[in-house]
């Protein structure tokens, strides 16, 4: 095995680790998009023109993707940490790949979405979310948001490592939490007056949140939308491509330097 | 291996921005000896370390460390030291069985599970080995962050201030395990503030003030740079100008006079000024003598003489 896959298995399972050590931060942040979804769905969604059922389905693949974004609050929170509490630098004294501990950390971050979507789906079916296309189509949805989710998390390692300290990196990676309002996870675009439309569809949770609607077949794609938005499933790869080929040399190259 | 020194660095240099941190380090350290670097708060002793621990990269200079290149050779290095110190710290949210377990797996140490088992047990942590390491005392935690060290017995161990913060007992207990080290044949460069922990367990001393190593030798060498203080007290303050007059023809050195007390003391460097010969030259000039002694300098002393504390004020 290669020095980066037995490192960065080694890192996957630090992280895991801490989360079996410590499940209650992992189950409450599984829970938030739970208590959106029921909070968003039944008291936003009596106030909508459209009906509340239809309102929930339109919103399940919204949180999911909102939720995904959280991945760069996530990231940022435990690369500071990792940083400012010295468990970064004992790392680089280690005679280990210079990629693994990020690369570790983006994968275990991974893990950890992956199996807290679950519950998060099953209570989607319970409030009357469907999946209405193929089963394959429903499996794409899952892999594109997962693909979304590790893009976000290299965003947050590299804005981790960078922060002057666990505090800013709290109060930035809360900040995040806008991302999705400006997006089409909450609600359509199409209302929204013509730049502040533009913007929200250049937002990548848009053009991720569509892709998703389209390939559990919930809603069509929009017309008129903003070229991401128009084109689903190629925007959102692009989006998740440009994010990782980005962030992800940033990232592990601020990690081998350590320093600004 | 042929190298004399474990640690030999030559003009190493850093700069933060417009801050010249390490300026020049010339640092000597012979294989299987333990050496103190001291010197005051911002001196640049952290970051001496974090360039010989190849954390930073030095913007000028070379080093070799256990005969390995610094900069070129930085993973041969990094298979060879071992860092402990107020950055390079274990994960709190991991046990500390799982903390060297991870550890030794990264060192591709063969059974990772009985080497922490083995360091769990050499630092009396093998009752506390399955709670998280954050809710392990200031002392624990410092023997889990040495024993993370110790995975792979480090040619070079670096302690960055190792007992600063510890109790009495918990810092005996680091300094035992740096002397068993020691012993081993492991070479040890540690930072620290208190000169007693020097003069305890370094072989040789670096005096670091401004980014270079201001004086350097064994701790006796240090000590020597200083001199004997010779003080004497005498009977009434009428005596005391006499005394100082001895005193001054004997040491060549300006007397300091002690007003309260009715005492003078000074500097000597020469080693046949023994006290027998000074009670006997101030009994002579028929000084009135109360008290006399001739006190070795303390590393306190070198240190507050050795390095500019008006800088380290400013």
């Amino acid at each position: 095995m290669s020095a980066l896959a037995y490192d960065g298995t080694a890192m996957l399972g630090r992280q895991l680790r801490r989360v079996r050590n410590n499940p209650a931060l992992a189950i409450l942040t599984q829970t938030m998009p739970i208590t959106m979804l029921l909070f968003f769905g039944y008291v936003f969604g009596s106030a909508l023109a459209m009906p509340g059922d239809a309102y929930r389905s339109y919103l399940v693949p919204g949180l999911l993707v909102a939720t995904a974004a959280n991945g760069i609050m996530t990231g940022m929170f435990q690369a500071a940490q990792d940083s400012h509490r010295g468990v970064t630098d004992r790392f680089r004294t280690l005679p280990m790949s210079r990629a693994a501990v990020p690369l570790g950390q983006a994968s275990a971050d991974l893990v950890v979405t992956a199996v807290g979507t679950v519950p998060f789906l099953l209570v989607g079916l319970a409030v009357g979310w469907r999946v209405e296309g193929s089963v394959a189509q429903a499996a794409a949805a899952v892999g594109l948001l997962l693909l979304f989710r590790f893009a976000c998390a290299w965003v947050g390692i590299l804005l981790g490592l960078a922060s002057r300290s666990e505090e800013a990196a709290g109060q930035l990676g809360s900040a995040t939490f806008m991302l999705p309002l400006l997006s089409n996870a909450y609600i359509p675009t199409d209302r929204l007056p013509g730049w502040l439309r533009t913007l929200a569809e250049w937002n990548p949770i848009s053009a991720v949140t569509t892709a998703l609607r389209h390939l559990f077949g919930n809603s069509p794609v929009p017309e008129g939308a903003a070229w991401p938005v128009a084109h689903p499933l190629a925007g959102s790869l692009a989006w998740c491509a440009a994010l990782i080929a980005v962030f992800a040399p940033l990232a592990v190259r601020r990690y081998a330097r350590g320093e600004g | 291996m042929t190298t004399t020194y474990a640690v030999l660095s030559e003009g190493l240099e850093k700069r933060f921005g417009t801050v010249h941190a390490v300026r020049g380090l010339d640092l000597a350290v012979a294989r299987g000896t333990v050496c103190g670097v001291l010197g005051p708060n911002g001196a640049g002793k952290t970051t001496a370390v974090r360039l010989l621990t190849t954390l930073l990269r030095p913007d000028a200079g070379s080093a070799r460390i256990a005969g390995h290149d610094l900069v070129r050779e930085a993973s041969a290095v990094r298979r060879r030291i071992g860092v402990t110190g107020q950055y390079a710290s274990v994960d709190g949210d991991l046990t500390g069985r799982q903390n060297l377990r991870l550890f030794a797996r990264l060192h591709r140490v063969r059974g990772p599970a009985e080497r922490a088992g083995e360091l769990l047990d050499r630092f009396g942590l093998t009752e506390a080995a399955d709670r998280p390491a954050s809710t392990y005392s200031g002392g624990m935690r410092r023997r889990l962050d040495l024993a993370a060290s110790l995975i792979r017995r480090p040619d070079v161990l670096f302690l960055d201030e190792p007992t600063t913060g510890l109790d009495p007992a918990s810092r005996n207990q680091i300094w035992d395990a740096v002397r068993d080290l020691k012993r081993e044949g492991t070479t040890v460069l540690l930072t620290t503030q208190y000169l007693e922990e020097a003069d305890q367990l370094a072989d040789d001393i670096a005096l670091v003030d401004r980014g270079r190593v201001a004086h350097s030798g064994s701790p006796s060498q240090l000590k020597a740079l200083i001199g004997t203080y010779a003080e004497v007290v005498v009977a009434h303050p009428d005596a005391l100008a006499k005394a100082a007059g001895v005193l001054d023809r004997l040491t060549g050195a300006e007397p300091s006079f002690d007003h309260e007390r009715n005492a003078v003391g000074a500097v000597t460097g020469d080693p046949t000024l023994t006290l027998p010969r000074l009670v006997r030259e101030l009994d002579a000039a028929g000084v009135p003598l109360l008290d006399a002694s001739m006190r070795p300098p303390t590393l306190d002393d070198v240190f507050l003489r050795l390095t500019d504390r008006k800088e380290q004020a400013a």
